[in-house]
């Protein structure tokens, strides 16, 4: 059942885009049918997936830099007022320059390869990361805090066996956030300027007035996107199994 | 067993000071079962935790087992109004906590805890996460975690006043079956006259802001204790007016 409803809800809309250029005409240099783009889609298949890897590998990576160097980052402003007060204003300074804006930049100091996507996915990720880390490493409560005092437990315990696992359920929730902008992150990265990847297709394919295999490029984006996250939530639940009970008894 | 001499805690809040007790004596004897009653706020959380060694006293001294209390003790236990389990470990695995902070055997401790999840009936329980539990299994289950510590001194801040009243009643017989089977000194800090009076040898009434020592009434009526016998109800009834007296 969970399966089948959004599938539906999909055809239906593809039904509905499908009926819209029939009925009204429109030119698939606009807005190509759902024949069109699979068709463009079949005669590229090959070079679709390569590029497709291109910016799957891209994304994973920088999704997983961004947790190595957020969750730390995370744990050190939580762990220090000083640090907190020092790094956090910066930290959302940074996060509210257009990523697009910067993108240029990352090029010409990274050049077109692939350390100024995966550099440039981290500057997107990080920050969620980062705030769903911290948030969750000061959620737990009190009385569980108190518990282990009372057990004369040291720090290195009361952060490994309580505070550290009691933040898992935050920190997933902005990693779910993160996968879908890490998708972004690579798109725009290749746009400003690449080789290869989804993103880098489809800016090509406007220059030469292709929309239909720009329309194919962007269907793969999104099955990327909807993979990547709900692998990630299926990795949640398994690893997680008393998270979402939990806090519906909350 | 513990002695509270002169007794003050002040907290420095934001808002001036809050003089939570005030020249607080109280004497427990090993194995005695004393009950601490009084209004909200009037410093009965206060008054274990500074027994637990959570937090420090103003003035005065407290010694547990005749030293005096700096930090918390292995030998004493805290048992809050909530079940305090941590959600992603299992009701053995929460049982099992303090062993593991404490550095013990893990085997040794795996066959205790299962001897006392069998006490209060949750045999059978071991694997489950503490979300498929009821309140009052996750209550017995916060009970088998300070059982296991092997305490001297128990110290128990209103563990049941969070459970529906039939559950309550039934923890409270099942907490004086643990006491009769296996004595310890214990403080239980309660609302609840009824409770009290079932439960406990001695009963300290608190008078609020600052908490002092109103009265200590002593119940000598026989064990096992139910409600309803006319020696525990004329007992009730002193309690009553002397929580009204220390309202007024
Ligand atoms: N950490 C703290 N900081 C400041 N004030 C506190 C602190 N803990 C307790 N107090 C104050 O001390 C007084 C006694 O609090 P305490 O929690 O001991 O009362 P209590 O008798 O346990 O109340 P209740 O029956 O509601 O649990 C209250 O006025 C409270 O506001
Ligand atoms: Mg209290």
């Amino acid at each position: 059942m969970t399966v089948v409803l959004p599938v539906v809800g999909l055809l239906a809309i593809i039904g509905l885009w499908w009926l819209a250029t029939i009925v009204f005409g429109i030119e698939s240099f606009l807005v190509p049918s759902p024949v069109d783009v699979v068709s463009s889609f079949v005669e590229l298949p090959g070079y679709l997936l390569e590029q497709s890897l291109v910016t799957l590998w891209e994304t994973v990576l920088g999704f997983l830099l961004s947790i190595v160097v957020g969750v730390p980052l995370a744990l050190m402003i939580v762990g220090s007022k000083v640090l907190e007060r020092m790094f956090y204003p910066l930290l959302v300074a940074l996060n509210a320059v257009p990523k697009v804006a910067i993108a240029p930049v990352f090029v010409v100091w990274f050049g077109f390869g692939i350390e100024s996507k995966v550099l440039l996915i981290v500057l997107v990720c990080v920050f969620p990361v980062v705030i769903s880390t911290a948030s969750g490493m000061k959620s737990t409560p009190h009385e569980l805090v108190e518990l282990l005092r009372s057990l004369d437990a040291t720090r290195r315990q009361e952060f490994f066996k309580l505070r550290f696992l009691y933040a898992l359920p935050q920190v997933f929730v902005g990693l779910k956030v993160a996968i879908s902008l890490a998708v972004i992150g690579a798109v725009i990265a290749e746009f400003i300027g690449a080789r290869a990847g989804l993103g880098y297709v489809i800016s090509q394919s406007g220059a030469s007035a292709d929309t239909s295999l720009a329309f194919a490029a962007m269907s793969l984006l999104a099955v990327m996107s909807i993979m990547l996250f709900y692998g990630l939530a299926y990795i949640e639940r398994r690893a997680l199994p008393w998270a979402e009970e939990h806090r519906g008894m909350t | 067993m513990i002695s509270l001499r002169q007794v003050t805690k002040v907290f420095d809040g934001g808002a001036g000071a809050v003089h939570s007790l005030a020249g607080v004596d109280l004497e427990v004897g090993a194995h005695e079962f004393v009950a601490v009653i009084g209004r909200s706020g009037c410093g009965k959380s206060t008054l274990l935790r500074l027994i637990a060694g959570l937090l420090a006293p103003t003035e005065g001294r407290i010694t547990v087992a005749g030293e005096p209390v700096t930090k918390p003790r292995r030998d004493v236990s805290f048992m809050f109004q909530r079940p305090a389990l941590l959600p992603w470990r299992s009701v053995l695995s929460n049982v099992l906590l303090p062993v593991e902070i404490f550095g013990l055997d893990r085997r040794e401790g795996r066959d205790r805890a299962r001897l006392l999840l069998d006490l209060v009936g949750l045999g059978g329980f071991e694997e489950r996460l503490p979300h498929e539990l009821s309140g009052g299994m996750q209550q017995r289950v916060s009970l088998c975690r300070s059982l296991i510590q092997s305490p001297e001194v128990m110290l128990m801040d209103e563990p049941f006043s969070a459970l529906d009243a039939m559950t309550r009643t039934e923890l409270s017989e099942e907490l004086q079956r643990v006491q009769m089977e296996l004595p310890r000194t214990v403080v239980f800090v309660t609302h609840s006259i009824e409770e009290a009076v079932v439960l406990a040898d001695r009963i300290v009434v608190l008078s609020p802001r600052p908490g002092r020592v109103h009265r200590v009434v002593d119940v000598t009526a026989p064990r096992p204790r139910a409600l309803g016998r006319a020696d525990l109800d004329q007992v009730s009834r002193d309690l009553r007016v002397l929580l009204s007296e220390v309202t007024g």
